[in-house]
């Protein structure tokens, strides 16, 4: 098996044994079952007349739900992804535990990629996996299922994916809870930038806008769950927002347009800058 | 800060390699901001041979080893390993490493963590099982096979980690401080691995503190102090001066001082120890003294120990 590989089995496996998976899936469980008994609520509470809500209001309320929830998940994954990446490196060589393994012949590009790799691995996995409980939860207990579930859980993934290569890049040069801390503050400022640009399309303020737009290009993970919200809002819903002017796009819990593919295209080169960033950053480091 | 070296040189033909040195440095040096570490460390290890590096702390003993190992960048000077330069990844094949700040996955067993070297080294899939059966019983772990790292003693990781530097038979072995946290036996232990690797043709780089397990082990010893070599040698040539000690009444403080053309004296009193005195001029300083008026009680010669001759040549260097 190339060392690549080996290094990326490595991390899953460490994932594995120290109980992370486990960890995650239960909490998964118990999540997904919380959220598939509040979702049925919708469908069986009756209203001040008596009546149940009309299907059309169940999928609206469903997809604004959703989003919410989803929000968490992607939270986690954030979390977890610059939790886990932030130590990534900087751990290893604190402890010594990298210093026999680079006396083999071991490229540290290798060490580097293999660890983005298995770390990957598992953030698509988690993201795969809760992405399908939740939304086969949703459907049994409302009938609604958004309209793009796998552009969904790739945006979710990728952003996951972002803060996982910002942590292990960091990694590379600071100890593991610096790092780790770094990444979600950076996550949580995107977030924060990408409210002040919705406020700024609602002002129609040019400078706050520009704050939105920067913060995407700077960590890409605000826009991507722009795009992950964008899968889930049912065209019902995207009209309201689309005729509701600039305010309807004032939200940060609203996109009423999918990503740009210019956006899109800058994502995959930001991974690419990020990544080589690493492996220089790691081939200079003296350990 | 320089970029680690990592690169596969062209395979030069089998017999230019095993005709050079196991180690060779010319000139080498870090520097680490301000401070030097190594300072133009030039030295040679013949292969087969165990190599002993002595040096008080903050030496730079470890950066050499880390320096040879192509972790640390070196900021000036060369070195080669197995007649390859420093930082060549095919080299890496042939060298075992023990590192004195040793960890291993503590969520792995004795024998994964093995397997995991013996992928990473590259050996042969089908020769991992007789590989690792074999490195946990030199090191005293077959009992311990499948049980996880993080349930073994500070000792048992350094023996699981020296089983991780044999893998292969490599053909050059870098041991940092090998047995710090091991009982006597477990160092008794190191010293047969050590004597087994030395007759089977392995070059063993001992960086040790300890020197009376240097002195039973190495060929051939250098002492470095503040990253440069000060003396290096074979251990006859090292330690082949004699001492000797003369216990004695009568003497002035002015007698003492004439007498200092014997040798650098250690004066205790009424004993004095001659380093370096050569057996043949003995009878001589014996009648010098005596002319002196000085009363002979015992004369006393006695062979250097590596320990008077590291302490010596560290004291040298201070003045």
């Amino acid at each position: 098996m190339p060392p690549v590989l080996v290094i990326a089995r490595l991390t899953v496996q460490e994932s594995s044994r120290r109980r992370l998976l486990l960890a995650l899936l239960v909490l998964t469980l118990i999540v997904v079952g919380f959220s598939a008994w509040g979702f049925n609520k919708i469908t069986t509470i009756p209203r001040s007349d008596g009546t149940l809500l009309p299907p059309d209001q169940v999928a609206l309320i469903s997809s604004q739900l959703l989003i919410v929830v989803v929000f968490m998940f992607s939270g986690v994954l954030a979390l977890s992804a610059a939790v886990v990446a932030g130590p990534l490196i900087s751990g290893e060589v604190e402890s010594g535990l990298l210093l026999s393994m680079l006396a083999r012949p071991l490229r540290r590009s290798e060490v580097v990629i293999g660890k983005w790799l298995g770390l990957a691995v598992l953030v698509a996995v988690y993201a795969a996996g809760s992405a399908f409980l939740e939304l086969i939860a949703v459907d049994w207990a409302t009938g609604y299922l958004p309209p793009h579930p796998i552009d969904l859980t790739l945006f979710v993934a990728a952003e996951g994916l972002v803060l996982l290569s910002l942590g292990l890049l960091l990694s590379t040069r600071l100890s593991g809870i610096t790092a780790g801390v770094i990444a979600l503050v950076a996550w949580l400022m995107g977030w924060i930038a990408g409210v002040v640009g919705d406020i700024g399309t609602g002002l129609q303020n040019q400078a706050l806008e520009n704050v939105g737009l920067i913060s995407h290009i700077l960590l890409p993970t605000d826009g991507l769950w722009r795009g992950a919200i964008y899968a889930m809002e049912p065209d019902s819903y995207l009209t309201i927002l689309r005729n509701s002017g600039t305010f309807g796009r004032a939200n940060p819990f609203a996109a009423a347009d999918p990503p740009p593919l210019q956006f899109l295209g800058w994502v995959v080169v930001w991974f690419a800058i990020i990544l080589a960033a690493s492996i220089w950053s790691f081939r200079r480091r003296e350990i | 800060m320089a970029e680690v070296a990592e690169k596969t040189e062209a395979a030069s033909p089998s017999g230019e390699a095993a005709g050079t040195p196991a180690i060779k440095t010319v000139e080498l040096s870090k520097k680490f901001g301000g401070t030097v570490a190594l300072a133009g460390l030039s030295m040679t290890v013949p292969r087969g041979e165990v190599f002993g590096f002595l040096g008080p702390n903050g030496a730079g003993k470890t950066t050499a080893v880390k320096v040879l190992l192509g972790l640390l960048a070196p900021t000036s000077g060369e070195g080669w390993l197995l007649g390859k330069k420093v930082g060549d990844l095919g080299t890496r094949r042939r060298i075992g490493y023990l590192p004195e700040l040793f960890r291993y996955q503590g969520w792995l067993s004795a024998a994964e963590v093995l397997a995991l070297h013996c992928e990473l080294a590259p050996l042969p899939r089908p020769s991992w099982k007789d590989e690792i059966g074999t490195v946990l019983d030199t090191v005293g772990l077959t009992e311990r096979a499948n049980d996880r790292v993080g349930t073994f003693s500070k000792g048992m990781q350094q023996r699981l980690g020296l089983g991780a530097a044999l893998l292969g038979e490599p053909e050059l072995v870098f041991l940092d401080e090998p047995t710090s946290a091991l009982d006597p036996v477990g160092r008794h232990d190191v010293r047969e691995i050590i004597r087994g690797l030395s007759s089977r043709g392995t070059a063993v780089f001992l960086n040790s503190h300890l020197l009376s397990e240097v002195e039973q082990v190495c060929d051939r010893v250098a002492v470095v102090d503040h990253g440069r070599v000060i003396a290096q040698g074979t251990m006859d040539e090292l330690l082949g001066g004699t001492a000797v000690r003369v216990r004695v009444a009568g003497l002035a403080q002015a007698d003492k001082n004439k007498l200092a053309s014997f040798g650098r004296i250690d004066d205790e009193g009424d004993q004095l120890t001659f380093n370096n005195l050569a057996p043949d001029r003995v009878p001589e300083l014996v009648s010098v003294i005596v002319e002196m008026g000085g009363r002979v009680y015992e004369v006393a010669p006695r062979h250097q120990t590596l320990e008077d001759r590291f302490l010596q040549l560290l004291e040298d260097e201070e003045k």
